[in-house]
């Protein structure tokens, strides 16, 4: 191992260290490296009379544990530590929705936040039905101010919206634009918008109806990667220019790509250390979206008190990057972009797959080794043997057998709920027929 | 040529520790590769390895062994055996039990030096310690169980054989026990702890009577040992009649009256020359008759700590084994129902047993072929005509094409070895394909088989392409069946093969 290799290895290993030390560390956002202080509060943006912090609280991470039985569940006791740590430092806006978590995302940020008085934190939560059912929405709607014991929410998503054609067919044939229009006539919500994934003519339409519809806010993803690299979708770029120029609050989702902007390659993570080497690679990410004036809340979803902690070192000592560090930022994005990386989030809305496979798990395994440059290139490669058994061991142990790739019969029911629109079924034949060839020993 | 006793105990104990350690991870599937060769130098395997093909290294080896103990005598039995280490472990806690039970009975717990001197002046205090005395040779049972051996072999009850065999019996207890947390078949877990009762309540009560009884190993190597150069011996002029070595003798060999020893049955665990204060007992060139009395005592101590070290190795190791399977990451995934044992027509043989009959006159059940395999194929039959014997199954993982480690560990050449290339051409099964139960023809299985022997045709009454087997092209590897998405009965199965071909 030559100097070069330790630097690699030794950063890769900062890079994840933030992930091991998670309960459930996989999908993890944020990575710790530092043990400063945490004083003060994360800056604040206006919107009306709200004022946002800037760092959001994504809740569809929550820390989780094994109960009796062995089946994973919502740690509420990490829970609740994270949400007073939270608050405490100026976090104030909770981002939820029905479906995450198994539905259990909600309960577990009320519980959490029931705790302190209301006027002290802002809801955000989602109407989270795909097909046209008007009962369902309203059912859904109703089910959320339950849980959250109040009469008003405070930022209302129409959730995973793709284009004009889709929010018609989903809220306006039902009447439930209507009917959330009358809601927020009478106070209930106070901010209706919608979080969109897709492409750029789909995020046209949408704009389109700004004029006659008027959004009080759009969630979009955006980070240093997708700004201009975005696949097959509207850049971030983009969206973010006619957001801007319609003066319409931005909150940002997926900042840190699922935890996958917090442990890079390592020859780009070295750069980012060799330009800031007391900040955790994760804030660069951050740093990047608390940049733009026209963002509300930057979204993470932390899921352990070590994110937290270095999500709040990096929005209290916040600072905007300068244009050299948006520089070094864009050409980081262009060598990531080289990579071979599946861009999954690990958000889980294609799970479960109806043949048990463990689709983010799968990515997740390809996409570190990829990133930690420990993947099997050659039988001619050094210490091949070992790389060989390393990788396949760590396979099994990372994916149960049952859920590998190899049972992945194609049926495609993946690849629809994507909201990355990654080719799900394709990439795992992909990683099948790559792993298969490692095992014969052909690779 | 006289060689000075705890030396020799502690070579043979440190020895016999290295080899109980590496059969025992070995037959918990650890280490293949390191310490397979201890496999390879037990004493039955290489005579059925011999039998079976007699290639130079095999002769070797089984004359190597042959030749230890006409050199060493039975030393094999107390080193390389690991059935008679086992023993020889429960039969050193059994005197540490004693020699604490007898301790706490005279009210000297603390301090050990006080304790063994208050015995010594007071012997009639020493319950506890379990005491050998010398008995005569069970001729009958001994010679009888070898002509029964001998006899099962060439008619073919291979099942007796491997039941009496004393290394395959080690490996059964070890999976049977392993077996316990794994949900191994029952009849396996049954057979080994069985097993393991037996040889503890034998070692217990009269030491290493299995050995010299009932073991047809042992048996044979006692009819070499009697002619071996090199042997323990009294000196009648030295011994002054104690009887402490005739109390230590777990072979129950020596004969203090007529000061004699009974070296078909001695194992060469030299105790009773560390136990000889007097020097009278050594370990030499002679066809000697030894002549014993003993005054004084002298305990082998500096050897204890060894001991201590390998049976704590052992119990480390047994509780790794036991530790928790990892727990299914559930959460958001579907339930997988496990798959089902479908019925096939003909049992799955590991590749390069050949066919039946030769995997029933060769395999001993050792089960190291079980243990070895890395992808959950092999197990051991439950069927009372080839009990325990390896046979292959595809509900847990397939026999994959790189993979050749059981005819790798088999040591008695039941597996015949297989190379990596010859692999995907070793046939041991055909695969056949149940239309009505495919799901819309999906292609996994075609997509997954290493020699392309499954194609999708449009075939006569089905909307999709469905899988047809080319059956001279299929090897039977379990790709198929394995990664079929229909459960819990694949909608394609492996039946076995009466010959394994390789064209």
């Amino acid at each position: 191992m030559d100097r070069r290799d330790f630097i690699k290895a030794s950063l890769a290993g900062m890079a994840t260290a933030g992930l091991a030390s998670c309960s459930n560390g996989s999908t993890a956002e944020g990575s710790g490296s530092s043990s400063r202080e945490i004083s003060g509060n994360v800056p604040v943006r206006l919107n009306g009379s709200d004022r946002v912090g800037l760092l959001g609280f994504g809740c569809m991470r929550w820390p989780m544990v094994k109960d009796a039985d062995g089946n994973d569940i919502i740690d509420q006791e990490a829970v609740n530590e994270m949400v007073d740590k939270a608050l405490a430092h100026g976090v104030n806006y909770y981002d939820s929705s029905p479906v995450y978590l198994q539905g259990k995302s909600e309960q577990a940020a009320a519980t959490a936040l029931l705790r302190h008085p209301r006027e002290s934190y802002l809801i955000a939560t989602k109407l989270s039905v795909w097909e046209s059912d008007r009962q369902k929405c309203i059912d859904m709607y109703r089910r959320s101010l339950d849980i959250y014991k109040t009469d008003h929410i405070d930022y209302y998503l129409l959730h995973s919206m793709n284009g004009a054609d889709n929010f018609r067919r989903r809220f306006v044939d039902t009447g439930i634009w209507d009917f959330l229009q009358k809601e927020k006539a009478a106070g209930h919500i106070r901010n209706l918008g919608f979080s969109f994934h897709g492409d750029k003519n789909g995020f046209d339409s949408l704009m389109a109806l700004h004029d006659s519809l008027h959004w009080d806010f759009v969630q979009i993803q955006m980070n240093y990667v997708d700004w201009t690299h975005a696949k097959d979708d509207a850049t971030a770029e983009y969206m973010y220019a006619e957001l801007d120029r319609r003066e319409i609050p931005i909150v940002i989702m997926e900042p840190l790509l699922g935890g996958r902007l917090a442990s890079i390659p390592a020859t780009q993570a070295e750069r980012l250390k060799a330009s800031e080497p007391g900040r955790s690679i994760a804030s660069w990410a951050f740093r990047f979206c608390g940049s733009f004036p026209r963002v509300l809340t930057v979204l993470s979803g932390m899921n352990c008190m070590d994110h937290l902690e270095d999500n709040l070192r990096t929005f209290t000592e916040f600072s905007e990057l300068g244009s050299k560090e948006f520089e070094l930022l864009y050409d980081v994005a262009a060598q990531i972009d080289k990579y071979p990386l599946i861009n999954c989030t690990g958000c889980q809305y294609c799970m479960p797959c109806p043949y048990g496979i463990d689709i983010p798990g799968i990515f997740r395994f390809y996409n570190r080794h990829v990133n930690e440059g420990t993947y099997v290139t050659s039988p001619e490669q050094k210490n091949y043997a070992r790389a060989r058994r390393k990788y396949l061991m760590d396979y099994d142990s990372s994916v149960e057998k049952v859920r590998q790739a190899d049972h992945c019969i194609t049926c495609g029911k993946c690849r629809k709920a994507c909201p990355q629109r990654i080719r799900i079924p394709d990439e795992l034949r992909r990683i099948d027929e790559y792993i298969e060839k490692v095992r014969r020993g052909e690779i | 040529m006289k060689t000075k006793t705890n030396i020799l105990r502690g070579v043979r104990i440190g020895l016999a520790c290295i080899f109980l350690a590496g059969i025992t991870l070995l037959f918990m599937g650890i280490g293949a590769d390191w310490w397979g060769w201890m496999a390879d130098i037990q004493f039955l395997p290489s005579t059925l390895r011999v039998i079976g093909s007699a290639t130079l290294l095999n002769i070797g080896i089984l004359a190597g062994l042959v030749g230890l103990t006409l050199i060493f005598g039975r030393i094999y039995c107390s080193v390389i055996c690991p059935l008679g280490v086992f023993q020889d472990v429960i039969i050193w806690l059994r005197r540490q039990y004693g020699l604490i039970a007898d301790r706490i009975s005279v009210g000297k717990k603390s301090s050990g030096d006080k304790g063994r001197q208050h015995l010594r002046e007071n012997p009639i205090l020493k319950k506890a310690v379990k005491h050998f005395e010398f008995s005569p040779e069970h001729k009958i049972a001994r010679y009888g169980f070898l002509i029964l051996t001998v006899a099962a072999m060439i008619i073919g009850m291979q099942v007796f054989v491997a039941l009496i065999a004393p290394y395959s019996s080690y490996g059964r207890i070890v999976r049977g026990v392993v077996g316990i947390t794994d949900g191994s078949p029952l009849p396996l877990v049954a057979t080994g702890l069985a097993m393991l009762l037996v040889i503890t309540a034998c070692s217990l009560l009269a030491g290493r009577v299995w050995c010299n009884t009932i073991c047809p190993v042992g048996t044979v190597l006692g009819l070499l040992s009697r002619f071996s150069l090199l042997k323990v011996s009294i000196d009648e002029d030295k011994c002054t009649g104690c009887g402490r070595c005739v109390r230590g003798c777990k072979a129950s060999c020596i004969d203090g009256i007529n000061h004699t020893i009974d070296y078909s049955r001695c194992v060469n665990c030299f105790d009773c020359i560390g136990r000889c204060s007097g020097s009278a007992i050594t370990y030499g060139i002679r066809r000697g008759r030894g002549n014993a009395k003993v005054r004084e005592e002298k305990p082998g101590e500096g050897v204890s700590r060894r001991q201590f070290l390998s049976t704590g190795a052992v119990i480390a190791a047994g509780t790794l084994a036991a530790g928790p399977a990892r727990a299914a990451g559930q959460g958001g995934f579907a339930g997988i129902i496990d798959k089902q044992i479908p019925e096939r027509s003909a049992r799955i043989l590991p590749p390069g047993a050949l066919n039946a009959s030769h995997l029933q006159d060769k395999c001993t059940s050792c089960q190291l072929c079980i243990a070895a395999c890395p992808n959950d194929v092999l197990r051991p039959s439950t069927d009372l005509a080839h009990f325990l014997q390896p046979e292959a199954g595809y509900e847990k993982g397939y026999c994959r094409p790189e993979c050749v480690k059981c005819s790798e560990v088999c040591p008695t050449g039941a597996i015949l070895p297989v190379t990596v290339e010859q692999k995907t051409l070793v046939k041991i099964g055909t695969a056949r394909v149940d239309l009505d139960k495919c799901l819309n023809g999906c292609g996994n299985c075609a997509r997954h088989c290493p020699t392309g022997a499954i194609r999708m045709v449009k075939v006569e009454g089905y909307s999709h392409p469905m899988p047809v087997v080319v059956e001279d092209v299929c090897i039977g590897c379990g790709a198929c069946e394995y990664l079929c998405p229909v459960r819990p009965l694949s909608a394609i199965k492996v039946d076995g093969v009466s010959n394994q071909t390789t064209d």
